[in-house]
């Protein structure tokens, strides 16, 4: 008898959207052709705070080609009403709006839109925009502005943030601890630099309809922003995302292009394009800067006694951006003490911003690299150190994990790196002129689950199309929703199309967080329970009944199109025969996964997240401090794997986006001018290709039925957390060097003797 | 030429409103040849997206400083975002559209897919047709000249480990 | 990007009567001209093409030099046999700039006149004398990590930003210019200058001057050699500090040597005295510190960039060592040797 054979959770299929990707055929937000389409240049502002005393548009619009200029002083109707400006997202604060009126709050601020008939004059008409200033002080340096770091009241606060829970008496317990160690852990401002500039194009369908092509992590959170913001009713507001070059967090919020976009098309109705440059991507979204004060208490066999932490990050002056920084180290060790603070420090820049891990990949990084510190500071291996402190439980709020198969990555992960042929020392492996250094951290993140809906619909031929509004950044999500349905109903992905990326399709939240796989896949799985149940029903009507027995479809298998009988797998049922022979042309049904009761108490119950143990080894030049990485190791404990090929790749980019947080990325801003400087790919250095060798990923097993529906943890950010405090720690050990602020660039090696 | 290239607002003003003049341009595109009317200042890039439809070349940052824009050119890969059009009048231009399309992809384009090396795809073509003109220009010997000498085109998806498997698998097909 | 006025001579002559009068810009490969456009740094109102120009061929010289034609390509021009063999410190240092797709559209006399990666001047909305005379400077108070520490001004810290053209200095190349007064050869010493009180000026080629050649002359620099290039990530990316070392051995003695620093300065950084003070010597740690002592005397900071100063000291060391082992620095294997 033929062995079953499926393409289903746990099956490494190539990515459904490869062939239009690697052909060119994908199209995203900047690249819909439509008829009489504009183009969108914005103009930005050169202070970093005052008002805009006067707009000479004159030679702008002077320029053929030029449709108009549009500025606070012409623009359409914006609601005036901060809360109509709200997103799925929104921070605590007044929303930015876009050409609202003459106050500059940020350096790069868009302050004018020349609309034209091509690019070329949109853009030669906005260099002539002569723009007159009232300027006013401003502040833009994290550390003045430390100054005024604070605490939002209650109900200024991200609802995201969670607040660092104290237990025992971590300063007497620092003060009689046999080895303290206290120091300031920095993180620089980083830029997302998605490859894609953030892009709309808006199509003026007429009567007031409109139909928003956006990069977005979220169709649907566009939609309704633009509603709120423009008085538009959400019907006539159609947005779509079906291909979005990389996020990363910057596209979580609807972003200001797509604000100009569509008051352009509104103020002129016709259709507009507004992209950002690259250096105007340097004038929004960033990961917000951080100061990071530990102070680590412990025995001399290395356990643990104080965790003591202290943080600030950097917000804007209008928005209350916050992070988890110091709680992960407080729920990741077992320590009878520990005691966190957290404050936001405003400037005169755009809003901070969530960025892969936001906080986690801050907080975590630094947190490891003191850990590292502790361990050699006790004489003990800084992969046993973790083990002496491992925590079994959720340590900061004391609840059982669902799972946390940490010991077991620490151990597969340690054992595929080579870590026993270790020298404990610093600076004592060498190859030629070359210092090698062997690091290990540990990384950790949510696993979270959001309410997500999708449509199934199986056609009489067996084709099934299924469809969500959710996202898919990179991530892989069409690739989830089609492997989940082909598990689900036992089709052959050829006959599955995946349909997401457009808010006329069935609710689901901005992608982020890791929860897309979890949630889309759920809500997938739901709705093609749904089909099975009504093809089941379907089958009775077939000729002989051959799946009678069967009392639910959990008696079946569902294998190559068709519904087989567990106890008798010679009795089977096509699906298209059970639909011919239930009369049916088509089933279509929409489910939505939510948390349900039994979830819920679990949730308040239960911590749910993934872990990581990062191994890392870099080879350091002895006199000239270049740093290579030549050798990564993660592994990853995320519960179920649906696609371990398109998962590696999560972990991938994780791995390379934090050795670029460790040794490349960031942005330096001038004091006096208020501006980010080295706003380009030139200069705000992202890992090359040539930066990156040989990356191993390792998926732990972690069965967990009980965190999400399909037992996944999501992967979008395990990957970079703990990664950079790997490199910092293996730098140490090959230089003795101990850089506690990220990146680690070679002017901070060249002035620490080792 | 240093302190010509800085002009006066005066100046910039005259040409400002002077009508434009478009240039002929003949260009062989993915095999096809074309004639066409191009503004001066309008970039390769700029033509094949906005002009002509051809999409699958990327804008990622306009300034040569990420490799998105990657096309090749009598078949060496150049940066289309730094090329006025019009310099390039009688070249041969190949994109991303005129290596392969699906069922008939390009080895190269099924490597990628086979090795997943792209996530969100913005960077993709670029890489593909770069690892083509690396291919072409025949330096690349083993895994860490791929690197190197894919180090123009970059991925914030960070899929470079499966990129280089990706033209190394190539490069032995086409040997 | 402004608009201007489109020339396309087919021979020399014609691209110079093309090029004179004021706001003229010659575009060859266009990889740092159109960035400039593009950023509205560079506002040409004409731009003569000058790629049909039959200057895109390197060939050999009766004194046993070779000429570099100003439009052959940067990847033409490394990967050239007679380059690879006979100078193989400029093929290095070619190969470790920019990027495959650069290098194969930037052009030899393009290379030259890149001008700095100054990040005040790439930005119009911040002050540069270099930009703008009389502005002001961004960089010095400001961000400057990037900047010089050997020659700047109190007008402009900019660097040069070529690598290629370190090792030019270092091989003593000639370039042949040509323009509405005829024709004349400059010393590479002599054609990029120091800010001063003229930043905007970068080199000394005059108005309507177009770069036809590059000469090599024959010397034999291909043994003991190497381009060690420090920076930020390990490709595709500026220096923070280069080195170009060409050495010429008798017996264990250094003959001849010459060491032109790149990422310091407003032009790749040489200094006889530094090369008189070792030559005769024997090659060793201690020779080579003595030479990166006198090429960096003066050296100073400028707040952020105070490394570059120890780095570049290192670096020089360590590429005089590699020079002298005859084990020059690879540009694809990233290990310094």
């Amino acid at each position: 008898m033929n062995a079953p054979h499926k393409v289903g959770i746990g099956t490494p299929l190539a990515r459904v959207d490869g062939a239009d990707k690697v052909t060119g055929r994908a199209k995203y937000a900047a690249e819909y052709a439509v008829p009489g389409l504009l183009y969108g240049v914005a103009v930005p502002a050169r202070i970093a705070k005052g008002r805009i005393a006067s707009i000479d548009a004159a030679a702008a619009r002077a320029v053929p080609g030029v449709v108009e200029v549009m500025t606070h002083e012409n623009r359409p109707k914006q609601a005036w009403l901060d809360h109509s400006w709200k997103d799925e997202l929104s921070i605590p604060g007044d929303p930015f709006k876009a050409l609202h009126d003459d106050r500059i709050l940020f350096a790069g601020q868009p302050i004018a839109l020349v609309i034209a008939e091509t690019f070329e004059a949109a853009r030669f008409a906005a260099s002539l925009v002569e723009i007159d200033y009232e300027a006013e002080a401003h502040n833009v340096d994290f550390d003045t502005s430390l100054g005024e770091k604070f605490l939002p009241a209650k109900g200024m606060r991200r609802n995201t943030y969670h607040p660092p829970k104290a237990r025992g008496d971590a300063g007497t317990a620092f003060d009689a601890a046999a080895l303290k160690l206290s120091g300031e852990y920095r993180l620089a401002t980083e830029h997302h630099n998605p490859m894609e500039m953030h892009a709309s194009t808006v199509e003026w369908r007429g009567d007031g309809k409109i139909t928003v092509y956006d990069k977005v992590q979220g169709s649907q959170n566009t939609q309704a922003y633009l509603a709120g913001a423009f008085k538009l009713s959400k019907k006539d507001v159609r947005v779509v995302n079906a291909y979005v070059g990389g996020g990363f967090g910057s596209g979580l919020r609807p972003q200001w292009q797509v604000q100009l976009a569509t008051m352009g098309a509104i103020l002129l109705e016709r259709s507009v394009r507004v992209v950002m440059t690259r250096q105007q991507m340097f004038y929004h979204a960033h990961r917000p800067e951080c100061t990071y004060e530990i102070r680590l208490g412990a025995e001399h066999t290395g356990k643990l006694t104080s965790i003591y932490g202290d943080a600030t990050t950097s917000t804007s002056r209008f928005e209350n951006n916050m992070e988890d920084i110091v709680t992960w180290g407080m729920m990741n060790y077992d320590c009878p003490n520990a005691e966190g603070h957290y404050t936001i420090a405003p400037r005169d820049t755009y809003t901070s911003a969530d960025m892969r891990a936001p906080g986690a990949a801050t907080g975590m990084a630094l947190f490891e690299i003191a850990i590292d510190e502790m361990a050699y500071e006790a004489k003990v291996d800084p992969l046993e150190f973790r083990m002496v402190n491992y925590s079994e439980t959720e340590a900061m709020n004391q609840v059982p994990f669902t799972s946390k198969a940490l010991r077991e990555a620490y151990r597969e992960g340690a054992e595929r790196f080579g870590w026993s042929e270790r020298a404990p020392e610093p600076r004592s492996m060498k190859e030629g002129r070359e210092l090698i250094g062997w690091g290990v951290a540990t990384g950790m993140w949510d696993a979270q689950f959001s309410k997500t809906s999708a449509r199934a619909r199986l056609s009489a031929n067996g084709d099934l199309e299924v469809a969500s509004a959710s996202s898919d950044i990179g991530t892989g999500t069409y690739t989830v929703m089609t492997q989940v349905a082909a598990d689900t109903l036992g089709l052959s992905p050829d006959r599955i199309t995946a349909r997401l990326g457009d808010s006329d399709l069935p609710a689901a939240p901005v992608e982020g967080g890791s929860w897309a796989a979890a949630s889309t896949g759920a809500a997938v799985q739901l709705a093609c329970r749904s089909v099975a149940e009504k093809l089941f029903k379907a089958a009775d009507e077939v000729e002989d009944r051959p799946l009678w027995g069967a009392k639910s479809i959990d008696d079946l298998d569902f294998v190559d199109g068709e519904m087989v009988l567990k106890s008798d797998p010679t009795k089977r049922v096509s699906l298209t025969d059970a639909m011919r022979a239930g009369g049916l042309d088509v089933i279509e049904v929409e489910e939505t996964a939510k948390p349900g009761l039994s979830d819920m108490v679990s949730m308040a119950r239960k911590a749910r997240n993934t872990h990581s143990a990062v191994f890392v080894e870099v080879r350091v030049d002895e006199e000239l401090d270049q740093v290579r990485v030549t050798r990564v190791v993660n592994a990853v404990a995320a519960g179920r794997i649906i696609n371990p090929r398109t998962a590696r790749s999560q972990i991938l980019g994780g791995v390379v986006m934090g050795i670029g947080m460790a040794l490349h990325e960031e942005t330096f801003i001038d004091r006096a001018l208020g501006r980010w400087m080295n706003h380009n790919y030139a200069e705000y250095h992202v890992p090359a290709h040539a930066d990156v060798e040989d990356i191993d990923v390792i998926f732990v097993d972690e069965p967990d039925p009980e965190v999400t529906p399909l037992g996944v943890k999501g992967l979008g950010e395990i990957g970079i957390v703990g990664t950079a405090a790997a490199v910092a720690n293996a730098i140490y050990h090959a230089t003795g060097k101990r850089i506690r602020s990220l990146p680690i660039t070679i002017d901070k090696l060249l002035e620490v003797a080792p | 030429m240093n302190d010509a290239v800085t002009i006066d607002r005066a100046a910039a003003l005259r040409v400002a409103a002077s009508p434009i003049a478009t240039l002929p341009l003949s260009l062989t595109i993915n095999g096809e040849a074309r004639t066409l009317e191009v503004e001066p200042w309008t970039t390769l890039l700029d033509l094949l997206r906005d002009k002509l439809d051809l999409t699958g070349t990327k804008k990622g940052c306009d300034h040569g400083q990420c490799g998105a824009c990657t096309v090749l050119i009598d078949g060496r890969r150049i940066n289309s975002c730094l090329k006025l059009a019009v310099t390039l009048d009688g070249a041969e231009v190949t994109t991303i559209e005129g290596l392969g399309q699906p069922g008939e992809l390009h080895p190269l384009q099924a490597a990628f897919i086979e090795h997943d090396a792209f996530q969100c795809g913005y960077c993709t073509p670029g890489q593909i047709c770069s690892a083509q003109g690396l291919i072409n220009e025949g330096h690349a010997k083993d895994r860490q000249d791929v690197r190197e000498q894919m180090s123009g085109n970059l991925c914030r998806c960070g899929a470079y480990t499966n990129i280089a498997d990706a033209v190394l698998d190539a490069m032995e097909k086409q040997a | 990007m402004i608009r201007f006025d489109y020339a396309r001579p087919d021979d020399v002559a014609e691209a110079v009567r093309d090029g004179a009068g004021d706001h003229v810009a010659y575009l060859a490969g266009g990889t740092n001209l159109i960035d400039l456009m593009k950023e509205n740094v560079a506002r040409p109102l004409e731009v003569v093409d000058i790629n049909r120009l039959p200057l895109a061929r390197i060939t050999d010289r009766d004194d046993g030099g070779l000429r570099l034609g100003a439009l052959a390509t940067n990847a033409d021009t490394a990967y050239d046999e007679r380059v690879q063999s006979r100078y193989p410190l400029l093929a290095s240092a070619i190969l470790a700039g920019a990027s495959p797709q650069l290098r194969n559209a930037a052009t030899n006399g393009g290379n030259l006149n890149q001008r700095t990666r100054c990040y005040y001047f790439y930005d119009v909305d911040t002050p540069c004398n270099k930009r703008v005379p009389g502005q002001g400077c961004g960089a010095i108070g400001g961000v400057n990590r990037i900047h010089a520490i050997l020659g700047a001004s109190d007008q402009c810290i900019a660097t040069h930003p070529s690598d290629m053209c370190v090792a030019l200095a270092a091989l003593e190349a000639q370039v042949q210019v040509t323009g509405p007064e005829g024709d004349r050869t400059i010393a590479f010493a002599d054609y990029h200058r120091l800010p001063g009180d003229e930043p905007w000026r970068d080199n000394n080629l005059k108005q309507g001057e177009l770069v036809t050649a590059i000469d090599l002359p024959a010397e034999d620099f291909s043994t003991h050699y190497s381009y060690l290039k420090l920076r930020d990530r390990l490709s595709y990316a500026f220096a923070l500090v280069s080195v170009a070392v060409a050495m010429r051995l008798e017996g264990d003695r250094i003959a001849d040597v010459r060491i032109a620093l790149g990422g310091v300065a407003h032009k790749p950084w040489r200094r006889i005295e530094a090369e008189e003070a070792i030559k005769n010597e024997r090659p060793s740690d201690t020779v080579f510190d003595t030479a990166a002592r006198a090429l960096l005397a003066g050296a100073v900071g400028q707040g952020d960039n105070g490394f570059k100063i120890g780095l570049a000291h290192k670096a020089i060391v360590r590429a005089l060592a590699q020079a002298a082992a005859g084990t020059p620095q690879s540009q694809t294997d990233k290990r310094i040797r």
